[in-house]
């Protein structure tokens, strides 16, 4: 799977409509700051070498230390730039929002994440299955994701499909994410989350949908039980020794993780209709 | 009796630890054998240890710095290490609660005890010469200052021995570093060591700030004021808004962690956001606190060395106070992935980006003091012209991640560290060199050695472009910070490369040792006998090298911008203070052992607080509140210098520019 760019599997090479649009804005923006660092170092460089003091040609100005119009240009310089940036990063940042939806003719799938040490867990709750360490998605669905931590603080993070977003204890955040295309990514942990942090990873598999479908049905007829008392032990400190699927999941597990964390016995009984438990951040 | 500490705390099955403390133990018995079989402790107590000169000071902060610099860079050459051979299936020789520690260890001591002493150091040796008056405006205080620092700096170098030190990064984000996820005492040590030495910042703020506002020299408004001063000033002043932000949010950590308070526990309605959010509300200040002096640095090297007034000193000024004030106002930039709402994301990225307006007008203006000058190629003008073109890099990919959908793919990537290690080595690191190489004849009386002098910036230079850039593309490549080991094998190259770079770095880290030891065995042959060996312009080298404990025999009097400058031009001299004489008795501070006995409780008071010694605790804050009670009590705190030793020390000093 190695490519010949050395970008490969990186932000630089996105497989998802997410992920191109935001490598499209980190090129912009590169480029429209190159086109002045570039000049700033070069000419750095020249008036150094050039007004050297073994050269008599040139002129030595040592009393020139103000020129209104000099001025007005080095401050309107980087305003101006800053005004341009400014204007993308206000716009990307509404379209590029995590929360946002993407538009699709695709109706989306729903998927709960839950990152627990040193783990992630990943529930269909639409479908009744869960993964461990293994994320499988339709290609060229929307998935629509919403995230919370049973333990401390991780960032969800598939470099090859997009943004990232923290999974933080007690609360839920919202990602939304596609892969236009069939393969396999990895996924990790950007947040540190201590020993276990660094084998924090995930295999992100995109499969056509009628491939999901027949994914689903093998879950559902050989993965295990996912109750709570499997998910508590599940949870306890420690790596996962491989991937592993769950075809059959108690439900609203991941609102008893957003409000217990790691001990689901301890949860009082959930409403069928319970809806946001948590508090969000930033609303 | 001893609370929780036994002889278990010592790690003697860690080969690595207990090496690097036998190799520390050893190193200062060995030096405190030599000082005490050459009896020299008298002269180390009276000139240095209870010295409130301003400039001992300064020195002090910047061996300290230095020993630091070491001590983490140590940390860096061992995870550099690591990960060039952590790849596919490999663990590397550091086990994550081992390599956890390092990286924390590396990131706090290079910002707390390395960044800060370097910056602190130079404020304390140049800030009062150029201000043209004798002293700090409370030289026992700066003392405490500088003491306070090193109990810090002892506790955080005490937990490679005894226990351990925190795994949680180096601004330790809860819950991780909560007694639930971890109950060690590493945490503790991070929390006290930087709570004492964060309190000697904090006075520093404070006495910079007052010996700024009250005590310049005659005729110095703040138009005539040093481009240095006005940076030391604004970072003087985010000293003292943001340091009790940090403190206050370490105290809530501590109460977490000690009496069961839930401000960042995951039960109970505590909200870890809540420290992410104060730790930044510090933390980014933080970076302008280090970076605005090191500005400064570079407006006066890049000045002298041009032979040219500064371009746009006025322009300069409010970009520097614009800077101090925006750098209150971006703090959320570095969680822009928590999942605030848009508006807030790009309102903070936008503010962010604001502040790269003023920081690209002194870039600018830096440029055009180079435009028609005479530059003479010393060494601080390397580090000045190093910086600008490497720090421009670091502020592009700073701006960057400005913008929040990039920052959605770059945060917490090796990116984001290649940005922070480009601004704190380009900028802070570059600017302490330029510093430290242009002030050390002033404060020493004679000059560093040229040639090694810049073979260690060709090091660091070349070093930091190797050891950083594939950081920024194995960012791109989707590598994140703090792995102990990663999967995939085609990052290996670049870490080899990353790790060749620190490896250069360590030469020119060498050579900084070696250059300074050659330039003192050949010092008399190096001896600057004007005051001013580089044709400066401010008042500091208006004086003699290195200059009398009272700086000035007589006050200078200040007619504008570059003071010094103008009297070699002729005419507009500096006349005395008083009049026909010319001398009038000066009074100085007593050396003070106030700070060291301070901070010695202090010391005892944090260890015991690690290891729950509680009737220990009680008895160091009772020596520190002591120790405070006699120095308020004290007779005579003052020498009178008698205007007979004045006259006699400006007579044997040989003929310099000012004195015409």
């Amino acid at each position: 799977m190695q490519s010949a760019l050395p970008w490969h599997a990186g932000v630089l090479d996105p497989q998802g409509a997410i992920g191109v649009a935001e490598r499209t804005i980190l090129l912009n923006a590169t480029a429209i700051m190159l086109a002045v660092i570039i000049p700033v170092i070069v000419l750095t460089l020249v008036f150094a070498w050039w007004f050297r003091s073994g050269n008599r040609k040139a002129r030595y100005l040592p009393d020139w230390s103000y020129s209104g119009r000099i001025e007005l240009v080095t401050w309107s310089i980087p305003a101006l730039i800053i005004m341009f940036l400014g204007g993308i990063a206000w716009i990307s940042a509404h379209d590029l929002d995590p929360a946002v939806p993407i538009r699709s003719s695709v109706a989306p799938i729903d998927i709960e994440v839950v990152s627990l040490d040193w783990k992630w867990l990943f529930i269909y709750p639409d479908q009744a299955v869960a993964s461990v360490n293994l994320l499988v998605v339709p290609a060229g669905t929307p998935i629509r994701f919403r995230l919370t931590s049973a333990s401390v603080m991780n960032s969800f993070f598939v470099p090859q499909l997009g943004s990232q977003i923290y999974t933080m204890p007690r609360m839920t955040t919202r990602l939304n994410l596609m892969a236009e295309r069939p393969g396999n990514f990895s996924g990790l942990s950007a947040q540190f989350s201590g020993d276990g942090f660094s084998d924090m990873r995930f295999d992100v598999v995109a499969l056509r949908p009628d491939a999901f479908n027949e994914w689903l049905i093998a879950t559902r007829a050989h993965g295990g039980m996912l109750d709570a008392a499997t998910y508590t032990h599940l949870a306890q400190a420690g790596s996962a020794a491989a991937p592993a699927t769950f075809g059959n999941v108690a439900p609203h597990l991941f609102e008893v993780a957003v409000m217990s964390g790691a001990t689901a016995s301890a949860m009082p009984p959930i409403a069928p209709s319970s809806g946001e438990m948590a508090p969000q951040p930033g609303n | 009796m001893l609370g929780k500490l036994t002889w278990a705390a010592i790690p003697y099955d860690q080969p690595i630890p207990m090496a690097a403390a036998l190799l520390v133990v050893l190193g200062i018995a060995g030096t405190l054998a030599l000082v005490t079989a050459k009896g020299w402790w008298p002269y180390i107590w009276r000139e240095w240890i209870t010295s409130v000169d301003h400039k001992r000071i300064g020195v002090m902060y910047l061996l300290l710095g230095l020993a630091m610099l070491v001590r983490g860079f140590i940390d860096a050459i061992m995870m550099r290490s690591q990960l060039a051979i952590a790849a596919g299936g490999a663990q590397g020789y550091l086990p994550p609660e081992h390599y956890d520690q390092i990286f924390s260890a590396h990131g706090t001591i290079m910002i707390f005890f390395v960044a800060m002493p370097f910056v602190i150091g130079l404020m304390n040796v140049v800030l009062p010469l150029q201000l043209g008056i004798r002293d700090v405006a409370f030289p026992v205080l700066n003392s405490v200052s500088l003491w306070l620092t090193a109990a810090g700096v002892l506790l955080v170098n005490l937990s490679l021995v005894v226990g351990e030190f925190a795994r949680t990064g180096w601004l330790a984000y809860p819950p991780l570093s909560e007694l639930a996820y971890s109950p060690g005492v590493g945490v503790d040590y991070y929390l006290w060591a930087l709570q004492i030495s964060g309190v000697g910042t904090l006075l520093t703020g404070i006495n910079f700030t007052t010996t700024i506002l009250k005590l310049r020299a005659p005729g110095m408004g703040y138009g005539q004021m040093p481009i240095f001063c006005w940076t030391a000033l604004a970072s003087s002043l985010l000293i003292v808004a943001a340091f009790p932000i940090l403190t206050a949010t370490f105290a809530m950590l501590l109460l977490d962690r000690y009496l069961g308070f839930h401000f960042f526990t995951n039960d109970l309605g505590g909200n870890a956001m809540m420290y992410v959010n104060l730790i930044w509300a510090w933390g980014h200040p933080e970076v302008y606190i280090l970076i605005l002096p090191a500005f400064g640095v570079f407006s006066e090297v890049i000045a002298t060395f041009s032979g040219k007034a500064l371009f746009g000193y006025r322009s300069m000024v409010i970009a520097t106070l614009a800077i101090c004030v925006l750098s209150f106002m971006v703090w959320l930039h570095h969680f822009f992935t928590m999942g605030a709402g848009a508006d807030v994301n790009s309102f903070f990225g936008i503010m962010t980006m604001i502040i790269a307006v003023p920081t690209g007008v002194k870039v600018f203006n830096w440029l055009f003091t180079l435009y028609g000058g005479r530059i003479r190629f010393n060494v601080p003008i390397y580090w000045a012209l190093g910086f600008m073109v490497t720090f421009v890099i670091g502020g592009m990919t700073g701006v960057l991640m400005a913008v929040p959908p990039a920052d959605f793919v770059l945060h917490n990537s090796l990116f984001l560290v290649a940005h922070f290690h480009n601004v704190i080595i380009g900028g802070v690191l570059f600017g302490a060199f330029a510093g430290y190489n242009y002030w050390f004849p002033k404060a020493f009386g004679f000059t560093l050695d040229e040639r090694l002098g810049k073979a260690v910036f060709w090091c660091w230079f070349i070093g930091f472009y190797l050891a950083f850039m594939p950081l920024y593309a194995l960012g791109l490549m989707g590598a994140t910070r703090r792995m102990q080991h990663y999967a995939d094998t085609g990052w290996q190259p670049l870490m080899l490369v990353a790790l060749a770079g620190a490896l250069v770095i360590l030469a020119g880290l060498v050579l900084t040792i070696v250059q300074l030891v050659v330039s003192i065995r050949t010092r008399e042959r190096r001896r600057d006998l004007t005051g001013d060996p580089w044709d400066g312009r401010t008042l500091e080298w208006s004086t003699s090298s290195p200059p009398p404990p009272w700086n000035f025999a007589r006050l200078p009097q200040v007619q504008g911008i570059d003071a010094y400058w103008q009297v070699k031009r002729g005419g507009k001299g500096p006349t005395a203070e008083s009049t026909e004489s010319g001398y009038e008795a000066i009074s100085v501070p007593r050396p003070s052992a106030t700070g060291f006995v301070t901070a010695f409780f202090a010391v005892i008071m944090g260890f015991a607080l690690i290891w729950h010694i509680w009737w220990m605790a009680v008895a160091g804050l009772a020596g520190i509140v002591s120790t405070a009670l006699v120095h308020a009590w004290r007779v005579d705190g003052e020498i009178e210098i008698p205007v007979e030793t004045l006259a006699a020390v400006e007579r044997a000093r040989p003929e310099a520019g000012a004195t015409t």
